[in-house]
């Protein structure tokens, strides 16, 4: 089962029985997409423990020609840098199939499509092929538009429905046009990336080529990742999402963009990266700054959520931005924090919104008494999400924050200003709004989460934050030298960093930043 | 006798329509339903004998009038499974034709006649005669219900715009005549080449573009497009946008690419300025449309855009894009109409709120519906797809030698995702909202399914292994000779 391939066909292998199935089956439409994508964690969690940290190369390679004629080819593997994305991964779509006890309307379908999403999400995660990444990627984009269209709630499900489906479409489209001019440019007749990078390392593009591409993939991909100010789909989007959906999306499959920057991007178009790395650090800001301070002013906790994911995004932008070790390393430890976190809040809000009716916070409150154990999880979310110790985005927004401090110094000190305070405001401000003060008489016959099968998701959320937030070393041992390898001019400790942008940091800046790291990873 | 041999397909075509109208004499009312799967048969047959038919070398006959070449054979099999899967639409669609069932299968051939003849042409009056045998047969194909008004309307209209192409056509041929003394496409580059500047041979070859552009429903030559889409029956609209479209798309490859080289090597903003021009027309017009025709319509219009890219990158990348994006568009809008003709029949409406609740009460429709149109929209990893990474592959390739490609490049992104959204209007209304109470219980016939199931076969096929049609699309593109 330590076979990736498996990993990524367990859900689409379900996906089409389920589709045979008789259309009345519905229990067993259940069962089989619980069972695969539990397949699929045990896999991935066997691929997490068995994996070589600091190899070289990829492990758990697998072949198999698709197109000769363009060189494409079905191409997996992974190395440090992917595999607790794929590990967050499997763990968030087995989560999200178990919160989908909620839908019972046309189940078939419903399991279909996101059994298509979980199996492409962990796919494009996997996939060392660019064309392969491409599709896997829309392979699950495109389920989630008729998730929220078909699932969806609220007043905005149409326009949210349309409005996400031609924002991303355009994004995809943007990084496929970059993909393909790398592709053409480089000239190698490949898409496999490791013979691309072998190939480019030798024969670099001439710098412009490689700054119009890298504009390509970061306006492509960010508009994917919602990259302020391409912003504006995301919130309303995941408002209306049906819980499952949101999950997977605000938590998985967000983080392809994010994941393409560091592993395509970064590596292949160093000249371009630094061309842009000034622009997306005062982007960054965007995310951070503005979107906080939008989500202070929600009455909608999904709305709220929404925002501060949006804000989130905003440290891994700057740690790519940052472009060293260190802050990359930063944003892929954010990536997988970020990935439980906005799962774990989705999860608790759909949960209310399901047994309440609501979930805005003015008609909300005092929930803690009814419900201490959701509110307990959501607490201990909101905690995660002001970024304080022990939990996972801790040891990322910190790493992030250390790596830009050589380059981005004002930005980091905004940044660092956002993250303290605007985070907390909002997040202990939704804290009290929902389960401080006295319980409104309608909400007193209010259902906590009872039964293992109704905490597990919730539980196996929170324990993955807590986990890696209590032993960050799990995430920042294997994706550290994968990064060295990838972030351009990027130099382990000793070596001088080529970095431009003022103000150029010494080597000392470099290894500061290495030891606060091993500082925040103990 | 070679010479027949090499048309011995469009021959076999032929020969099948005439035999279908002469069966209808003797046949009893009640049998001739039959004779659309026997036509369906037939076309079936020639199309896999048309695999035993070789490609290489290429063959010429009648004086280098005809060739058998990669291209033409390509263009031969896609118009001979185009015309199939039309006489599954038209034997679904039956009810709405009061009569002349027969008639409709043999005018099938004969337009199929045409197609296979201009896929083959290497001179400009076989290109004409192939053009108005299939013009000519469509006219008769667009107002076949002779008593529904707007099919009326739709065939005077296309008659009228017909014609005054059909006249450039004859008038730019007539000046490229008198300019060379020839119509072989051979002489016709020889003389290009020796005298680049004859503006008489530039406006002839122009005026034949404009003829071309009629058939292709490119801007500035496709106002009636929206008008004949809606009023003719589903089958001869979606012969109307597969077939017809295919039939201009070839010979416009032969005379750009072999005809006039040349001219094409200086055409210079012309031909992006053109596609982009189609593709927005196209999409902007699609936006607002309710009836499932004139939304095909403008669709027609918006491919026809895609696929110019293809020619304006003036590359092999760019011809083998468009012919296999005209593969996954040949299954992708023929399981639409088919959807359609099951949905609807033979009634006046094909308003697409009338799709609503579809997917709860057949979902096998639904799903077809739901296919075609992500093809068509190119999400992956359906035929669409690779055929429009293929035309974005293409024109930034070609924009190392011509810049103005790279703008086409983003101009297409905006055009595809303008197009995902009238094309995810389709899918919203087919699951989206409640039964509506009018809708007829669709019943499906064997035929009807499997032609369902080749298109939808097609159309994921395509996707997940488009190695041997890819293949066959750069075998077809070598003849050109880039």
């Amino acid at each position: 089962m330590q076979n990736l391939t498996f990993i990524v066909l367990c859900p689409l292998v379900a996906a089409g029985l389920i589709a045979l199935l008789p259309r009345t089956f519905n229990v067993l439409f259940r069962l089989l997409a619980l069972a695969a994508t539990f397949l699929s964690l045990v896999g991935a969690v066997r691929v997490f423990l068995a994996l070589h940290p600091g190899a070289a190369g990829l492990q758990f390679e697998q072949q198999v020609p698709w197109l000769d004629a363009l060189g494409i080819r079905y191409h997996v593997g992974v190395d440090g840098l992917n595999v607790g994305l794929l590990l967050m991964g499997a763990l968030v779509a087995f989560a999200a199939v178990c919160v989908s006890r909620e839908i019972t309307e046309r189940q078939q379908l419903y399991y279909v499509l996101l059994l298509l999403m979980a199996g492409g999400i962990l796919g494009a995660f996997v996939a060392f092929d660019l064309f392969l990444f491409y599709v896997f990627h829309e392979l699950a984009l495109v389920p989630t538009f008729l998730l929220i269209g078909l699932w969806g709630r609220g007043e905005q499900r149409n326009f949210a429905t349309f409005q996400i489906t031609l924002y991303l479409s355009l994004g995809a489209l943007i990084a496929l046009a970059g993909l393909i001019a790398l592709y053409v440019q480089a000239g190698a007749g490949t898409f496999n990336l490791p013979e691309l990078t072998r190939h480019l390392a030798a024969q670099p593009l001439p710098a412009r080529a490689q700054t119009v591409i890298f504009g390509l993939l970061l306006f492509g991909f960010g508009i994917l990742v919602s990259l302020w100010p391409f912003h504006t789909w995301a919130p309303i989007g995941y408002a209306a999402a049906p819980t499952a959906a949101a999950m997977l999306h605000a938590g998985v499959l967000k983080k392809f963009g994010l994941y393409g920057l560091i592993r395509v991007a970064l590596p292949l178009l160093p000249e371009g990266a630094q061309s842009w790395m000034q622009l997306l650090a005062w982007l960054c800001l965007g995310n951070i700054l503005y979107c906080g301070l939008v989500a202070m002013r929600q009455r909608d906790l999904n709305l709220l959520i929404g925002n501060s994911s949006v804000a989130h995004m905003g440290f891994a932008f700057l740690g790519i931005a940052s472009l060293s070790v260190v802050g990359v390393t930063g944003a892929v430890v954010v990536m997988i924090a970020h990935g439980l976190l906005a799962a774990l809040s989705f999860a608790v809000s759909g949960y209310l919104r399901q047994h309440l009716g609501t979930v805005n916070l003015d008609q909300l409150g005092g929930l803690l008494r009814a419900m201490p154990f959701l509110g307990g999880v959501m607490v201990m979310a909101m905690f995660a999400g002001c970024g304080l110790p022990g939990f996972a985005n801790f040891p990322g927004e910190a790493l992030t924050l250390f790596g830009a401090w050589g380059v981005h110094r004002t930005v980091v000190i905004l940044a660092a200003w956002g993250a303290l305070v605007i985070a907390a405001v909002y997040m202990l401000r939704a804290v009290r709004a929902l389960w401080h003060g006295p319980l409104p008489e309608r909400w007193r016959e209010a259902r906590d989460a009872r039964g293992a099968w109704v905490r597990l998701p919730f539980a196996l959320l929170l324990g993955g934050l807590v986990v890696f937030g209590c032993a960050p070393r799990l995430l920042t041992d294997p994706i550290r030298p994968v990064v060295a390898r990838l972030v351009p001019g990027a130099a382990e400790p000793g070596a001088a960093p080529v970095l431009v942008g003022p103000p150029a940091p010494g080597p000392a800046a470099e290894a500061a930043s290495l030891a606060a790291m091993r500082e925040v990873t103990r | 006798m070679s010479d027949l041999a090499a048309i011995g397909l469009e021959l076999a075509v032929v020969l099948t329509g005439l035999g279908v109208l002469l069966a209808d004499l003797w046949l009893a009312p009640a049998q001739r339903p039959r004779l659309a799967l026997a036509t369906a048969a037939a076309l079936g047959l020639i199309l896999l004998a048309s695999f035993w038919v070789p490609a290489e070398p290429a063959r010429t006959a009648f004086g280098g009038l005809f060739v058998l070449d990669g291209l033409a054979l390509f263009f031969k099999r896609f118009f001979l499974l185009a015309a199939l899967l039309v006489t599954v639409v038209a034997r679904e669609f039956a009810e709405g034709f009061e009569a002349g069932h027969v008639e409709y299968h043999a005018l099938t051939c004969f337009a199929l006649a045409g197609m296979m003849f201009a896929a083959s042409a290497q001179h400009f009056a076989l290109l004409f005669v192939a053009l108005e045998l299939v013009t000519v047969t469509f006219y008769v194909l667009v107002s076949f219900q002779r008593r529904r008004v707007p099919a009326l309307e739709a065939g005077a209209k296309y008659l009228i715009l017909g014609a005054l192409a059909s006249a450039f056509l004859v008038y730019g041929l007539a000046l490229v005549y008198a300019a060379t003394g020839t119509l072989d496409f051979a002489g016709v580059a020889r003389s290009l080449a020796a005298s680049a500047g004859n503006w008489l041979l530039v406006t002839g070859l122009l005026l034949v573009g404009v003829g071309l552009g009629f058939k292709i429903a490119a801007v500035p030559f496709q106002i009636w497009v929206p008008d004949v889409y809606q009023g003719a029956s589903f089958p001869t609209t979606a012969f109307l946008a597969v077939g017809s479209k295919a039939a201009g798309l070839v010979l416009l490859l032969r005379v750009l690419f072999e005809a006039a080289p040349e001219l094409t090597a200086r055409s210079g903003l012309l031909l992006p300025v053109l596609a982009g021009l189609t593709m927005f027309y196209g999409v902007l017009g699609a936006i607002p449309q309710r009836s499932l025709r004139r939304l095909m319509g403008y669709s027609s219009i918006a491919n026809a855009g895609f696929l110019l890219v293809g020619f304006a990158a003036r590359n092999a990348a760019g011809v083998e894009a468009v012919l296999f994006y005209l593969a996954g568009y040949l299954f992708a809008v023929l399981l639409v109409f088919l959807v359609a003709t099951l949905v609807w029949g033979g009634a006046e409406g094909d308003e697409i709120a009338a799709l609503s609740g579809l997917g709860q009460r057949s979902p096998a429709l639904a799903a077809g519906l739901t296919l075609g149109a992500a093809s068509l929209a190119g999400v992956p990893p359906l035929a669409g797809f690779w055929g429009k990474f293929l035309l974005l592959k293409a024109a930034i390739q070609a924009g190392a030698d011509n810049p103005a490609l790279y703008t086409l490049a983003a101009v297409t992104i905006v055009a595809a995702v303008v197009a995902i959204y009238y094309y995810f209007g389709l899918v919203r209304a087919a699951y989206w909202g409640e039964a509506s109470g009018e809708a007829r219980a669709a019943g499906v016939t064997p035929l009807a399914r499997a032609g369902l199931a080749v298109c939808a076969v097609g159309v994921v096929g395509l996707g997940l292994w488009p190695g041997p049609v890819l293949s066959w699309a750069r075998q077809a593109a070598a003849g050109l000779g880039f």
